[in-house]
């Protein structure tokens, strides 16, 4: 019982050290281009690679995904709305799952 | 969108405003996090964790990855330093977002925030954080946070609580909702900017190769996350640098007044204005009221100048 408590405490707060230590030691704004420029780029590329192909195993149908994903690009594409993106491909699903 | 709310909601956007906004954007976040926490609540179960030693899990570290690598490794009683160094690997991609934000911060706001912040970055708050256009007002994290951490503890009690009692039907849809949102996120900047379109299908195009080349195969998702992020964002940056702010050395936030900058930050800000949150306008002048979360000082500068 306590065991699972310290083991609970002692990733949580290895969790939150990595999250913590940028905030603490990068205080200022940071004049390498390259650097600048990689932090720019890295939203988009993690976004992506854990969209993709994971929205297809995200169901137990990969048709399903691959719906929710072109209809999630289509949405992204013409609105842009987080909500409305998001709804389109709960939909999808939904739909897809009462066809097949 | 009409200009109309757009000019109401920009004459002042307090802390208690931001927050609720936050709160708003936190809805998609929060129903994907339902449903994946709801698995992994099951998962906590199966290796004979509680409810309350679940909540516990998830308060403490929001992680979804991370979570399911935490409950392995107590099912299998595993050692101290086995929890730590799996726990740094599967969650270093949380360092280079931590890494992205802290450029988002006005060094004006108070440091304690620091801290705060810091307990929030998850992939998908971290995503709605970075694109807000100009200084990150830590209250939108924190609005996004509490709608967001709320699912994700809910999902998990659930989970351990009911089990398998929520229909397929329903877990299958919810299970989406988190990817919509990623592409809502990253395919509208995409269109306005071809190599962030580039850079996307780049990514989505190895992330899939990953899970199918022999050798690469085995890579957990995490790690694949990882070596993916710091491969592509840093050949972009060498290929495609974004341009160098000149006046960058006075750190009093008047970045809006630079062309070359703004025509990059509007991309990334797009999809959270899309979303009708009304965070930016394109008028630079308004810009600077949205920096200053406080915002008084900066109403009066404006109305000075006038």
């Amino acid at each position: 019982m306590a065991k699972v408590y310290i083991s609970l405490l002692v990733m949580a707060l290895t969790i939150y050290a990595i999250r913590l230590v940028p905030f603490l030691f990068l205080r200022k704004p940071i004049r390498n281009v390259w650097f600048k420029s990689f932090l720019y780029y890295v939203p988009y590329v993690t976004l992506a690679v854990m969209t993709f192909p994971a929205i297809l195993t995200a169901t137990d149908q990969p048709l399903a995904g691959g719906a929710a994903l072109i209809a999630g690009l289509v949405m992204a594409w013409v609105r842009g709305d987080l909500f409305t993106v998001a709804i389109t491909c709960c939909v999808v699903v939904f739909i897809v799952g009462l066809i097949f | 969108m009409g200009s109309e709310s757009e000019s109401v909601m920009e004459e002042k956007r307090t802390n208690g405003g931001w927050f609720a906004v936050g709160m708003r954007n936190g809805i998609p976040i929060c129903l994907g996090y339902f449903a994946v926490s709801f698995a992994l609540g099951i998962a906590a179960k199966n290796v004979g964790m509680n409810a309350l030693q679940s909540f516990v899990m998830s308060l403490t570290m929001v992680a979804s990855a991370g979570q399911f690598a935490a409950i392995t490794l107590i099912g299998a009683g595993a050692g101290v330093i086995e929890m730590i160094t799996t726990s740094l690997i599967v969650n270093l991609r949380y360092f280079l977002m931590s890494c992205s934000l802290t450029q988002k911060l006005d060094p004006k706001m108070n440091q304690l925030h620091r801290l705060g912040i810091a307990y929030c970055i998850t992939d998908e708050i971290f995503g709605l954080s970075v694109s807000v256009r100009g200084y990150l007002c830590p209250y939108y994290t924190y609005g996004i946070t509490m709608v967001s951490v709320a699912g994700w503890c809910v999902g998990t009690v659930l989970g351990v609580i009911v089990g398998n009692i929520l229909p397929v039907w329903v877990s299958n849809a919810l299970g989406v909702a988190m990817y919509g949102m990623f592409l809502a996120i990253i395919i509208p900047p995409a269109k306005k900017n071809h190599f962030i379109a580039l850079l996307v299908a780049v990514s989505m195009a190895a992330s899939w190769l990953f899970t199918i080349l022999p050798l690469v195969r085995g890579i957990s998702s995490g790690f694949r996350i990882i070596i993916l992020t710091l491969v592509i964002a840093g050949i972009a940056a060498i290929i495609r640098p974004i341009p160098d702010d000149p006046d960058s050395d006075d750190a009093d936030g008047t970045e809006a007044a630079h062309p070359g900058d703004e025509a990059f930050k509007e991309e990334l800000t797009d999809p959270v204005r899309t979303a009708g949150t009304q965070i930016s306008n394109s008028t630079p002048e308004i810009e600077r009221d949205t920096q200053n979360f406080d915002g008084s000082d900066a109403v009066q500068e404006k109305e000075a100048f006038r």
